[in-house]
C-alpha cells in the first residue's frame, strides 16, 4: 500500500500527511512534485495536501489546477484511482473540476484554527466504509477559505447521491448545508476541509483522522 | 563644495560626533551611499550602541549552549545528533506604522534568522502589547492596531506553514503609540549541519538568492531608531511588505542548497538589507566582499546604488558558495522558482567594495561598519517613576464581582479570538497550543519534547525594573516547569524608551541586571535577542517591558492539563499561599483593573524558594503524580483558581489561615506558587517535604462550581462566560 502525496511549492502539510500515512498508519508514502506529468505505477492512492499552493495567488487551487501533476492526478482519478484532497487540496479538487462547487472566504472573513466535529453522513465510499453513519468524528480546520458553496441544484444532487460525506455538527465558516465534505460521482475522489492527517497520533489529542485511511486501505484489499 | 552637510548628516540620524569618525575611519568624506551605509549599520537598531556595554553582563554560556550571541540565532544542544535555534525579535516601530505588514515582516524576519543557521523553523510565538482597546480617544486606533497585527502575523506563519503556538497579549495605556510586537521563532537542526554568516574563502563567489530588491523599507533601521513624531506617519514606505509564499520557497531551497556542500556561508538580508549581509559577513570571517549591484536582481528599474544599499525588500538571502559550484546552487534555486544570481567575491583585504556597472561606488573596511560603531556608556541615573509607594485606601464590597472584573480584562481574558486565527497545528508537533502556561512542541527527529513561554510584565519593571525583569524571568521559567519541562536557555527581547534620557537608561540597566543575576540563578544563559529602544511618541515613553523566552526540555509525552480533569481530587497549592503586604501590592492585576493605579513595589521573589518550588513540580509531573498543574501570577490565587476550571470541573476550597486581607488573599501575587490536583496528596506532600516545598492540601475538585470558603462561591459559567468574550466584545464595541 503506498500513498503518493502531492507537493506543490507552498504546500506545508505534505510532510504531515506523510507522516501519518508511514507512522500512525503503517502504509508507504513518496512525494509527488508539481512538475511531475504522470503518477508512478507503485501508488495506490493520491493525498492532495494542505497549504497555500502557489501562495494560493489569484484564489486558492486556482493556479495548482494547471500543474503538470494535477493533469496526471485527473488521469489517475478518471482510471478509478483513489484520490483524497484536504484543506488546500479540496480547493484544488474543485477548482480542478474533479469536485463540484467552490470554497470560499469563511462567513467570518477570517482564517479559523479549531478542532470540530463532523458527522460521516455515509459510509458507501472507499474513505469511510469502516465508519458508521452518523458517527461524530473530532478533526481539526484550519482554513481562510473553507465555505463550501454551490447551486442548490448541485447540492441537491450531492444529497441525493449520497455524495455527501461529511457534516459539521457545528458550522464553523457558513459552509452550506453544513457541507464539510463530498465525493464525486465515482466516489473515488475525496475533497473535505478538515484535517484527518492531523488526527492520526494520539499525542494530538484525537486518533478519529485514522478511519478515513483504514477505509481506504481496507477498499483497496476488497479490491 | 560637499554634498554631505551637517544637515544630511542629521537626515541620516548621526551625531556630528558619529560623523566625525566616519570621517577619520574613512580618511575622507564619504559619499553619499557609504554615509547611508554608515548610518545603518550604525543604528541603534543594527549596532546595539547604547545597550552593548551592558548587554555583557547577561551569561551566555552553559554545557547545553553551541551557539551564543553574535550570531543570527542562538543554538543548544538537545542530544541525540541535534540542537534547536531560537531568538525573539521585535518589530515594535513597523507595527505601528502599518500594522499588518509590520508584523507580518516580523514573523519573516526573525524565521529567517532561524532558517539561515540551517533549521528548519517549527514553531512561533508571540508577545503582542497594545494601547487599551476601551479608550474613549485611542481605543479606535487601538483596536485597529490589534486586528492588523494579529491577521499579519497569521498571514505570513499560516502560509509559511510554521505553527504559532502560544505568547502573551497585554495591554497599557503607555502602548497607545507604541504597541509592542515580539516574535520568537524556534527551529530544529542537526548538530553537524549548523550554518554561519561568515564570507569565507578568498575567491568564493558570493551570491545573491531569493526576491528581488525594491525600493521598499529604506532606512527601515534607522527608523527604528527615532521617536515617533507626527511626521513618521510619512515614514509608511519605509515598512516592508512580506510574502510568506516566496519565503517558504526561500526555506525549502536554502535548506536543500545547505544539504548539497556547495554553501560556505549564509545570512538573511534583514534590516539593512544588502549593507548589513555583506558587511557582517566579511566582518565575521576578516575578510572583504567586493559586489556590484548591475548583478542584483531588481524589480524596479532606475534605482541608485544608495536605494539597491539600504533597500530592506524582504525574503532575500546572501550566501557564499564554495567556488566552481555555482552551478549547483543556481539550479537548486530554480527549481524552486528563486532569483539567484552572482553579485560579488570574497576578497582577502577585509573591505566591503561596492561597484555599480563598475564604477567604484563606495569603499569602506567591513570591521569599521560592523565592530566599530561608537559604544556609549550613556549616564544613568534614578529609574524614571511617578507613583508614590504608599497604597491608596481601598477596600472590596464584592469578592466575586472583582475576579469577574479581573478575568474580563484585557490582560487575562480569553485570548482564543486571536489564536484561533493561528494555525497552531501545521506540522503535527503541537502537544501543547495556545492557553496554558507554556507552549510544547514535538521534535520528532530527536523524539522529545521542548517547552517554550514568552513573559513581560511592564507594570513590574516599572516599579523596580530590577526585580521586575527577575520576576518576569522567574515566572517563564515557572511556566517551563508547571508543564514538567527544564528549563534551559533564553532569549530576550529589550522594550524601552529613549535612552538618552538618564532615568531610562536607568531603566534599562537595572532591568538588565536584574535579568542576568535571575538567568544565571535559573541556569537559563541568553543565546540571543533584540533590543528595541526609542519607543517614545510625542516624550510619552512605554512601560519598561523586557520580555523573556524560556526553553525548555522534556520527555514526549502526554502533557499535564492546566485545568482540572476529573471530579473528586484533591487540590493542593504548591508554594503555599504566599505572602505579600499593601506595598507589595500595587504592582497587581488587581490595583491596574480594580483600582486603576500603581504605587509601591512589586511582589517580592526570594530565587532560592522559586527555583525549589520549580524543581518539586517537575518531579511531581515526572512521577505522573498531577491530574493538572497551573502557576499562579496574574491575578493571583483566584485568578490561577477560576483558569483551571474552564474544562468544567472547579473545586471548593479552603485557604491556609492567614494575616491577610481579603482582596490580598485572593489576588496577590507572589510568586513561587503552582495550583495542582491530584489522585496522591500524599506522595505528592512526601516529595514537597523532600525537597523543603510547603505545600497544603485545601480542597476538592467539584463538578460546575468554583468555592473558595469564607470568599466566593460563583458557578464556572458566571466567571467563564465573561472570560471567554471578553476581548471580541471590546473589539466589536
Amino acid at each position: 500500500m503506498k500513498f503518493g502525496v502531492v507537493v506543490f511549492p507552498g504546500s506545508n502539510c505534505d510532510h504531515d500527511a506523510q507522516y501519518a500515512v508511514t507512522q500512525n498508519v503503517g502504509a508507504q508514502a513518496s512525494f509527488l512534485w508539481h512538475q511531475e506529468s504522470s503518477v508512478p505505477s507503485d501508488i495506490d492512492a493520491i493525498i492532495l495536501p494542505g497549504g497555500f499552493s502557489y501562495g494560493d495567488y489569484l484564489r486558492c487551487g486556482a493556479i495548482a489546477k494547471f500543474s503538470p501533476i494535477i493533469g496526471a492526478v485527473k488521469k489517475f482519478a478518471h482510471a478509478g484511482g483513489l484520490v483524497m484532497g484536504f484543506c488546500n487540496g479540496f480547493q484544488i479538487l474543485t477548482e480542478s473540476g474533479l469536485l463540484p462547487g467552490a470554497l470560499v472566504r469563511n462567513n467570518a472573513l477570517k482564517f479559523i484554527c479549531r478542532p470540530t466535529h463532523l458527522r460521516v453522513e455515509t459510509s458507501n465510499s472507499p474513505f469511510t466504509n469502516t465508519a458508521t453513519p452518523g458517527q461524530i468524528l473530532s478533526l481539526p480546520i484550519a482554513h481562510g477559505e473553507g465555505c463550501y458553496t454551490a447551486e442548490p441544484h448541485v447540492l441537491d444532487q450531492l444529497e441525493a447521491e449520497d455524495r455527501v460525506v461529511f457534516r459539521y455538527v457545528k458550522n464553523p465558516n457558513g459552509s452550506l448545508r453544513d457541507i464539510a465534505g463530498i465525493c464525486n460521482a465515482q466516489r473515488n475522489v475525496l475533497g473535505m476541509m478538515p484535517h484527518p492527517e492531523r488526527a492520526a497520533d494520539p499525542l494530538m489529542g484525537s486518533t478519529d483522522g485514522l478511519v478515513l485511511f483504514h477505509s481506504l486501505i481496507a477498499s483497496l484489499a476488497a479490491k | 563644495m560637499s554634498s554631505i552637510t551637517p544637515e544630511v548628516v542629521a537626515a541620516h540620524s548621526l551625531t556630528p560626533d558619529e560623523y566625525q569618525k566616519v570621517l577619520s575611519l574613512l580618511g575622507r568624506e564619504p559619499s553619499l551611499t557609504e554615509l547611508g551605509i554608515f548610518s545603518v549599520m550604525w543604528s541603534e537598531h543594527c549596532s546595539y550602541k547604547s545597550s552593548k556595554i551592558h548587554l555583557k553582563k547577561l551569561p551566555t554560556r552553559s554545557q547545553l549552549v553551541i551557539l551564543g550571541p553574535g550570531e543570527n540565532a542562538g543554538i543548544i544542544d538537545i542530544g541525540h545528533g541535534y540542537g534547536i535555534a531560537f531568538k525573539i525579535e521585535s518589530h515594535n516601530h513597523p507595527s505601528f506604522i502599518e500594522p499588518f505588514q509590520g508584523a507580518a515582516t516580523g514573523v519573516g524576519g526573525i524565521l529567517r534568522d532561524i532558517f539561515t543557521m540551517g533549521a528548519r523553523p517549527i514553531a512561533v510565538l508571540d508577545s503582542i502589547r497594545f494601547g487599551p482597546l476601551d479608550d474613549p480617544q485611542t481605543g479606535p486606533r487601538n483596536r485597529r492596531i490589534l486586528e492588523g497585527v494579529v491577521a499579519g502575523i497569521a498571514h505570513y506563519g499560516n502560509c509559511f506553514g510554521v505553527p504559532t503556538v502560544g505568547g502573551e497579549c497585554v495591554f497599557h495605556k503607555s502602548y497607545d503609540g507604541n504597541p509592542l510586537v515580539n516574535v520568537f521563532a524556534l527551529g530544529v537542526i542537526p548538530k553537524d549541519k549548523i550554518f554561519f554568516g561568515r564570507a569565507e574563502g578568498i575567491g568564493n563567489p558570493v551570491i545573491y538568492v531569493g526576491a528581488k530588491t525594491g525600493r521598499d523599507g529604506i532606512h527601515g533601521a534607522t527608523m527604528a531608531s527615532d521617536e515617533f513624531t507626527e511626521e513618521s506617519k510619512q515614514k509608511r514606505p519605509n515598512v516592508q511588505m512580506g510574502d510568506p509564499f516566496l519565503e517558504k520557497l526561500l526555506l525549502e531551497a536554502c535548506i536543500e542548497a545547505m544539504h548539497s556542500g556547495a554553501v560556505v556561508g549564509i545570512q538573511d538580508m534583514g534590516a539593512a538589507g544588502l549593507t548589513c549581509s555583506t558587511s557582517e559577513m566579511g566582518s565575521r570571517a576578516g575578510t572583504g566582499v567586493e559586489i556590484d549591484l548591475m548583478h542584483v536582481p531588481q524589480r524596479e528599474t532606475g534605482m541608485t546604488p544608495y536605494e539597491i544599499m539600504l533597500s530592506e525588500s524582504q525574503e532575500r538571502m546572501l550566501l557564499v558558495a564554495e567556488k566552481g559550484r555555482e552551478q549547483e546552487i543556481f539550479d537548486i534555486f530554480d527549481k524552486w522558482g528563486l532569483d539567484a544570481a552572482t553579485v560579488g567575491v570574497v576578497t582577502d583585504d577585509g573591505m566591503l567594495r561596492v561597484r555599480n556597472h563598475g564604477e567604484l561606488i563606495a569603499e569602506i573596511n567591513n570591521r569599521d561598519l560592523a565592530d566599530e560603531a561608537p559604544l556609549y556608556d550613556r549616564p544613568h541615573t534614578k529609574p524614571h517613576r511617578n507613583v508614590p509607594m504608599e497604597a491608596p485606601a481601598f477596600s472590596s464590597t464584592d469578592l466575586k464581582a472583582d475576579l469577574i472584573s479581573l478575568l474580563s480584562s484585557g490582560d487575562l481574558c480569553s485570548k482564543r479570538w486571536i489564536y484561533e486565527q493561528y494555525d497552531y497545528m501545521v506540522r503535527t508537533n503541537t502537544l501543547a497550543g495556545p492557553g496554558g502556561d507554556a507552549a510544547i512542541v514535538r521534535i520528532k527527529e530527536t523524539g522529545t519534547s521542548v517547552a517554550v513561554s514568552l513573559d513581560g510584565n511592564g507594570r513590574y519593571c516599572y516599579l523596580d525594573p530590577r526585580e521586575g525583569a527577575k520576576l518576569v524571568v522567574a515566572e517563564a521559567c515557572r511556566n517551563v516547569s508547571t508543564v514538567g519541562a527544564l528549563p534551559v536557555a533564553a532569549t530576550n527581547n529589550l522594550n524601552f524608551g529613549n535612552p538618552q534620557r538618564p532615568e531610562i537608561m536607568a531603566q534599562l540597566v537595572e532591568a538588565i541586571e536584574g535579568m542576568a543575576d535571575a538567568c544565571t540563578f535559573f541556569e537559563t544563559p541568553i543565546t540571543g535577542g533584540n533590543v528595541s529602544l526609542y519607543n517614545e511618541t510625542l516624550g510619552e515613553g512605554i512601560l519598561p517591558t523586557p520580555v523573556i523566552g524560556i526553553v525548555g526540555l522534556l520527555p514526549t509525552q502526554a502533557p499535564v492539563p492546566s485545568r482540572f480533569q476529573a471530579e473528586g481530587l484533591t487540590v493542593m497549592l504548591l508554594g503555599g499561599i504566599g505572602s505579600s503586604d499593601e506595598t507589595h501590592f500595587g504592582g497587581t492585576q488587581y490595583a491596574y483593573v480594580l483600582l486603576k493605579q500603581m504605587w509601591g513595589l512589586p511582589p517580592a521573589l526570594d530565587m532560592a524558594v522559586e527555583k525549589n518550588v520549580h524543581l518539586a513540580i517537575r518531579e511531581i509531573v515526572a512521577a505522573g503524580l498531577a491530574a493538572s498543574a497551573h502557576d499562579l501570577s496574574d491575578g493571583g490565587f483566584a485568578v490561577a483558581l477560576a483558569e483551571a476550571s474552564f474544562d468544567g470541573i472547579g473545586a471548593v476550597v479552603t485557604l491556609p489561615s492567614s494575616p491577610l486581607r481579603p482582596e490580598l488573599l485572593l489576588f496577590h501575587e507572589a510568586p513561587s506558587r503552582i495550583l495542582l490536583s491530584t489522585h496522591s496528596p500524599e506522595e505528592v506532600s512526601k516529595l514537597a517535604d523532600t525537597l523543603g516545598v510547603p505545600v497544603s492540601v485545601i480542597g476538592k475538585t467539584i463538578k460546575g462550581q468554583v468555592v473558595i470558603e469564607g470568599h466566593l462561591s460563583s458557578t464556572i459559567e458566571e466567571l467563564q462566560q465573561p472570560w471567554a468574550s471578553a476581548l471580541e466584545n471590546a473589539l466589536h464595541a
